[in-house]
């Protein structure tokens, strides 16, 4: 039987490590999609090719490999990081940064290419230049955002592979819906997925509200 | 000197007259998609000058435009820039002294008032000196009521004016100008060309203004650039060129 404080617990530690994931992800997708999608170096359409396969990776083959890595006879074993939730936020940043990456050189792909050529006649540097496409992109980038977000609060493969599932430790609410229906117990698993859905549904919420204020004050 | 041609005595009279040369560029050559696109013997820029390059499409104008801008880089040659090989500072610099309109006019998505800011905010100037600057450019093309406007909601004329106030409130040592009036009705290209017409002079701004169209060329420029097929034929002041072309293909392009 559930108590609320442990259903709390399961809550804040799913919203925690996606959260935290999904930063990570925008810190690494952002800069790597912008790169891909502005930059000319060889060997950039093969890595947009494997970025883009990489958004579809699925999260159960993502978690086994990131487990292979993390058990104890691995090589990053002795790190000791198999069933923690740190190795849960490893498997994640696995499959959104992808996501982000490809939807962020996407988004600045589809701006006019004439935008650059005018930003560096204004007298941009690289930074000033790249910060104003962000600008003039930013809807799209907020959506990467949100994929990355939504891929990863409602993964179960990798969380499952990697975090093992423990009480208290790196239960999370997509794991803990899996346990409950292998249980029998499918009141508690549907009242988990309806806690799922509300949670996913107020953060997209959130970011859609600031993306179309940004919109409208185009700021 | 006896024996220079016709047009480099004007060059160096009008040199003495206006009292330097912003631009100077000889024996440039810029390779596009391997081969040759543009090939400028010779070619001056006096201060204060408006100096329009004519030539079809397909002529190299654009590549000269992006030459001059340091957005592309010439297979060989030299631009002076103010008596200073261009070469000399980054290209970051450079393009810091410079200003540029395109044929659209590539706003981006924030209010005119921040469109014509954005140039001063990229050079780091203090915003007790950005707001003044900014007013006496939006007054000078006349869209001062439209400053607190996204620029999204512009027609093409009041886009196009807020990229040359974009450019002109940067105080450019040379502006560059590529076809500028060219997606515009007919009407209001001709509004736009008249005031420019006074705008430019007026400030003294030094201005190299790309351009297809033969008619709109003679009424901005004080000096005509034909450019033909890649080569830069002939350099005049429009009368000059009326009575004598260098060349049957420049006669011809002039419709003599």
């Amino acid at each position: 039987m559930f108590f609320i404080e442990e259903i709390f617990q399961i809550t804040a530690l799913s919203l925690q490590i996606s959260g935290i994931a999904t930063a990570i992800s925008l810190l690494l997708g952002l800069p790597l999609g912008t790169l891909l999608a502005l930059g000319k170096f060889p060997g950039r359409s093969l890595l947009l090719s494997l970025i883009n396969t990489g958004m579809g990776l699925p999260p159960v083959v993502v978690g086994l490999f990131v487990a292979m890595m993390l058990w104890r006879s691995g090589p990053l074993g002795d790190l000791r990081l198999i069933y923690t939730p740190t190795a849960i936020v490893i498997a994640q940043v696995v499959i959104a940064f992808p996501v982000v990456a490809g939807l962020t050189a996407s988004a600045l792909q589809a701006l006019d290419p004439r935008l650059q050529l005018q930003l560096r006649g204004l007298g941009a540097s690289t930074p000033q230049m790249v910060w104003m496409l962000w600008r003039e992109a930013r809807m799209p980038l907020l959506a990467a955002l949100m994929a990355g977000f939504g891929a990863v609060i409602s993964e179960v493969g990798a969380s499952m592979m990697v975090g093992g599932n423990i009480r208290f430790q790196t239960r999370v609410l997509t794991t803990a819906i899996v346990l409950e229906t292998g249980k029998g117990q499918f009141d508690m698993a549907i009242g988990l997925s309806l806690l799922l859905l509300t949670i996913t549904f107020l953060v997209n919420w959130a970011l859609t509200v600031i993306q179309q204020r940004s919109l409208r004050r185009g700021q | 000197m006896d024996n220079k041609p016709k047009g480099l005595q004007n060059f160096q009279m009008l040199d003495a007259k206006s009292g330097g040369l912003v631009l100077q560029i000889s024996d440039l050559a810029v390779k596009r998609g391997g081969r040759i696109a543009l090939e400028v013997e010779m070619l001056n820029v006096h201060k204060g000058e408006v100096l329009a390059v004519v030539g079809p499409n397909g002529a190299g104008k654009s590549t000269l435009l992006l030459t001059l801008a340091r957005l592309l880089k010439p297979e060989r040659g030299e631009i002076w820039f103010n008596g200073q090989p261009a070469s000399a500072e980054s290209a970051l610099h450079y393009r810091r002294r410079i200003g540029l309109v395109m044929q659209d006019p590539l706003l981006f998505d924030m209010s005119v008032y921040e469109n014509v800011a954005s140039g001063l905010k990229f050079r780091g100037v203090p915003k007790n000196e950005i707001a003044p600057r900014i007013e006496k450019w939006l007054a000078q093309l006349g869209i001062s009521h439209l400053a607190k406007r996204r620029a999204s909601e512009l027609s093409g004329g009041e886009g196009q004016r807020v990229s040359l106030a974009r450019a002109l409130v940067l105080d450019p040592e040379l502006l560059l100008l590529d076809e500028p009036f060219s997606a515009l009705d007919s009407p209001t290209r001709t509004r736009l060309i008249d005031d420019l017409g006074c705008i430019l002079p007026e400030n003294g701004v030094t201005t190299i203004f790309i351009t297809h169209d033969l008619a709109e060329a003679r009424k901005l420029g004080n000096r005509l650039a034909i450019l033909l097929d890649g080569k830069l034929m002939q350099t005049s002041t429009p009368d000059e060129l009326d009575n004598l072309p260098l060349d049957p293909a420049v006669a011809a392009f002039l419709g003599i």
